[in-house]
């Protein structure tokens, strides 16, 4: 029940920060050549020369019937917009987390298990490289020597899933790894510092005293007792994927959210933009609560009230 | 904690991932990765996302550039600068130069299928000059327009014009494209939703994904001209059967696309990256259109509205400085003082003031002093996502901080700049004072194209110029017909110019465009990028 406000004040935010700008979408799309006039008659038609809150309360009531309006440039519906970025956007966040949770539990459990070692030390200095390379070099790196110079896998772009498995596949790759690079930095610290909390407790002391095998202490005890501020990051990291990555998206050329967010931003698209702005954020509140209801199937002793 | 590694991942489990891996490899049935240009399709990368499809709606470059792949025109300009017949077979002028009859060519169709006639023509030439610049020069003088039959547009003007081939042959603003006449029908101050061209491309609008990828495909029906292509005119022959443009926000990106010969085309390569790429195996560097620098102060509110502080800039600025900075490579500009640009027919040194000399700090200074500046921050719109203008802004601020002046240099992006310019308020109320941009150098050319050097006040271009006899020397331009007087003309206008500084040329500078070097007839050096002409070698 708190979505609904939430989604609210959201709406409010999202309108009057896009107001504030002083972008003209009406100069922009009327180009270089055009005059004064022809501006003023561009804002008459896409309504915009209408009092603020007149074009706020149209602008949701719309929304409340599910209109989110038409782009200003394209003419499209927003919601058309948005849904044809979807499958780019959803393809690399996922492929994204796959690759991140993929490399960094494993290292995040090794380092833990063998804490202030050298082994530690130097997977967390990876970890910690892993956060502060920009991820447009990594990025760039990643092109020329394995796209151009190795030629093992394109250079840009994206392939929907229905023109091949491959072809999709080969054009995650890359962004993926760019991407994954860092938030694997910050899921392995994480399980890192998660499992050592939960190694040091008396019921894991009990199993290895019982002889239990290492990897069953780690794997089957530790790591699930651990996994609820690691999903924690994971499911945010997810919504914050979903939100679209501008930067890999515009060093690979993928057509998602990010790029459709700050293209529309730089030209003022107002409805894409409160569109795009609004479905995320609804986004961001479904994903925290299913990891909220991940969290009692981790922990039976996390119950909610009713 | 302690233990080996092995213990925890156990030898099966290695061998279990291993066969996995083999197994998966074997399943997708990796093949090589880049997806190469297919020979029937053409692949170019495009300056800019296409948002809008109609080009008498808006100016922006990338529609324009749109409007040549799916329609075509009456005429086109040569590399001369001659309008040449392109859907026209020819034309008549009547003795007193009053009345203008236009033959269409045979075999004219829309990509429905529907033949071209001179219906269509009239209402396409109504609709565009209620927009083009141009083209509202052309209605101003014209008494009647007319279909004559099928394939025959009278044109009766109310006084002699020798634009009207210049007129119809236009490249920017709003290129008089023509569109079937329901189509055409549309009110000017509404978008098109109908894209049947005659242009020797279809536009798939189905394939369309904005912010990605636009597709055309031939149009089988297209007759070209006999002629070959020249510049923006000739025979327009297609040999692709598909053209897909790309959109790559990432200049590094592309270059890496184009080398990996993913794509065929760059269509506009950043300076620095032109130089990276020369010389790179496999990759075509060109010369694209040439473009004119434009420093433009406001000439409504203190200090530029005094023609001394205007005159300021022009013993501020060095032609070759701002292009170093702006441009880089000294192969991509040259320094020119002419307000109707080098290489062109106006070409001249006539009345130049500084700019092409050592910046005279000193004059400068006195000049600002007899202006009467005040010393209020003098605001200069810095679009720091265009990197040169860019420098060309951070440049002038320099420059007038040197000669004792209080500068503000402003950042935003381009976008908020187009915004921004409209202002006509004081700078403490959200106006500016200078603004720095350049022109194409087609346009610039001709005094009746040169927005920027028109001076009709409250309707000039932002800046808003005012000087009666500018505008006098521009349409005594304009109705000459003597050659020989027109450069005359052309001469006195510049002289003028620099008394009054519309505006301060930077000089010239000259795109870069890109390719595979087994693609072949791509014209480099148009004001618009176009597809036809070009060809895949074997």
């Amino acid at each position: 029940m708190a979505t609904i406000p939430v989604m609210g004040v959201v709406a409010i935010i999202v309108f009057g920060l896009i107001h504030i700008s002083p972008t003209d979408p009406a100069a922009v799309i009327a180009g270089d050549y055009a005059t004064p006039a022809h501006v003023e008659e561009i804002r008459q038609q896409l309504q915009l020369d209408r009092p603020i809150h007149e074009q706020f309360l149209t602008w949701v009531g719309h929304v409340l019937s599910g209109d989110l309006g038409d782009s200003i440039f394209s003419e499209r519906p927003v919601l058309q917009l948005i849904l044809a970025r979807l499958e780019p956007t959803v393809s690399l966040a996922l492929m994204t987390i796959l690759v991140a949770v993929v490399i960094a539990v494993p290292i995040g459990v090794v380092a833990a298990w063998q804490a202030r070692t050298v082994l530690d030390r130097a997977l967390m200095l990876l970890a910690t490289l892993g956060i502060s390379v920009p991820a447009f070099w990594i990025g760039y790196l990643l092109i020329f020597s394995v796209a151009l110079d190795l030629g093992w896998l394109p250079v840009q772009g994206y392939a929907s899933l229905s023109e091949g498995l491959w072809p999709f596949l080969s054009h995650l790759i890359l962004p993926s790894i760019t991407l994954g690079t860092a938030y694997a930095a910050l899921i392995a610290r994480i399980t890192r510092a998660s499992m050592l909390e939960v190694m040091g407790q008396d019921y894991i002391r009990t199993a290895r005293a019982k002889g239990l095998p290492m990897r069953k202490v780690l794997i089957g005890h530790a790591l699930r007792a651990a996994a609820i501020p690691i999903v924690t990051v994971i499911g945010l990291g997810f919504a914050l994927l979903i939100g679209g990555v501008v930067i890999t998206e515009s060093v690979f050329a993928i057509p998602g959210i990010g790029r459709l967010t700050v293209d529309s931003i730089q030209r003022k698209d107002i409805p894409v933009i409160q569109g795009v702005l609004l479905v995320f954020s609804a986004v961001y509140v479904v994903v925290n609560l299913l990891v909220d209801l991940l969290y009692t199937l981790l922990d039976p002793r996390i119950r909610y009230a009713g | 904690m302690s233990g080996r590694i092995s213990s925890v991942l156990g030898t099966p489990a290695r061998r279990l991932g291993a066969a996995s891996a083999l197994a998966i490899a074997a399943a997708l049935g990796l093949q090589n990765a880049p997806v190469l240009a297919q020979d029937d399709t053409l692949r170019v990368v495009i300056h800019a996302d296409l948002r809008n499809l109609d080009p008498i709606w808006t100016t922006a470059g990338i529609t324009l550039a749109h409007g040549y792949m799916i329609y075509d025109k009456l005429y086109e300009f040569d590399s001369a600068g001659v309008p040449q017949p392109q859907m026209a077979d020819g034309h008549t002028v009547s003795e007193d130069g009053l009345v203008w009859t236009i033959t269409l060519r045979d075999g004219l169709m829309f990509h429905d299928g529907d033949p071209v006639t001179a219906e269509d023509v009239v209402a396409s030439l109504e609709r565009w000059w209620q927009r083009d610049g141009m083209g509202q020069t052309l209605a101003g003088v014209t008494e009647s327009l007319e279909a004559v039959d099928a394939s025959t547009v009278r044109i009766t003007l109310s006084e002699p014009f020798g634009l009207v081939l210049d007129a119809l042959a236009g490249i920017r603003g709003n290129p008089p494209f023509i569109m079937p006449a329901d189509v055409a029908a549309t009110p000017a101050d509404e978008q098109i939703t109908d894209y049947t061209g005659s242009g020797p491309y279809v536009f798939l609008a189905d394939a369309w994904e904005p912010g990605s990828t636009v597709v055309y495909e031939r149009f089988a029906d297209y007759v070209p001209r006999d002629e070959p292509a020249d510049f923006m005119s000739g025979g327009k022959v297609v040999n692709f059967d598909r053209v897909e443009w790309v959109y790559i926000p990432d200049s590094t990106t592309t270059m890496a696309s184009l080398m990996a010969g993913e794509v065929d085309i760059w269509e506009l390569v950043p300076p620095d990256l032109a130089v990276a790429m020369e010389g790179s195996p496999g990759i075509v560097v060109e010369r694209g259109a040439y473009s004119h620098g434009v420093i433009r102060p406001n000439h409504l509110i203190p200090p530029f509205d005094q023609p001394e502080a205007r005159q300021t800039l022009l013993h501020l600025v060095d032609q070759s400085d701002v292009l170093a900075a702006a441009i880089g490579d000294e192969a991509l500009w040259q320094e020119c003082a002419a307000y109707l640009t080098c290489g062109g027919p106006y070409e001249s040194e006539a009345g130049v003031v500084g700019v092409v000399a050592e910046p005279d700090i000193e004059r400068a200074a006195e000049l600002l002093q007899a202006s009467g500046y005040d010393g209020s921050p003098i605001v200069i719109l810095d679009p720091t996502d265009l990197p040169d203008l860019h420098a060309v802004a951070l440049y002038v601020g320099q420059q007038l901080r040197a000669a004792g002046a209080t500068v503000d240099v402003q950042a935003m992006d381009w976008s908020t700049l187009t915004s921004r310019r409209t202002s006509t308020a004081p700078v403490d109320e959200g106006g500016w004072n200078i603004l720095v941009t350049y022109t194409g150098g087609l346009e610039a050319a001709s005094p009746l194209t040169n927005i920027t050097l028109a001076a009709n006040c409250e309707n000039a271009w932002f800046g808003w110029p005012c000087d009666q006899e500018i505008e006098d020397l521009r349409t005594a331009w304009r109705t000459e017909s003597d050659v020989e007087a027109r450069r005359e003309i052309a001469e006195a206008l510049q002289v003028r110019a620099y008394e009054v500084v519309p505006y301060v040329p930077y000089g010239q500078f000259f795109t870069s465009r890109a390719h595979r070097d087994d693609i072949t007839g791509y014209i480099p050096g148009t004001p618009i990028s176009v597809y036809w002409n070009v060809d895949r070698v074997e």
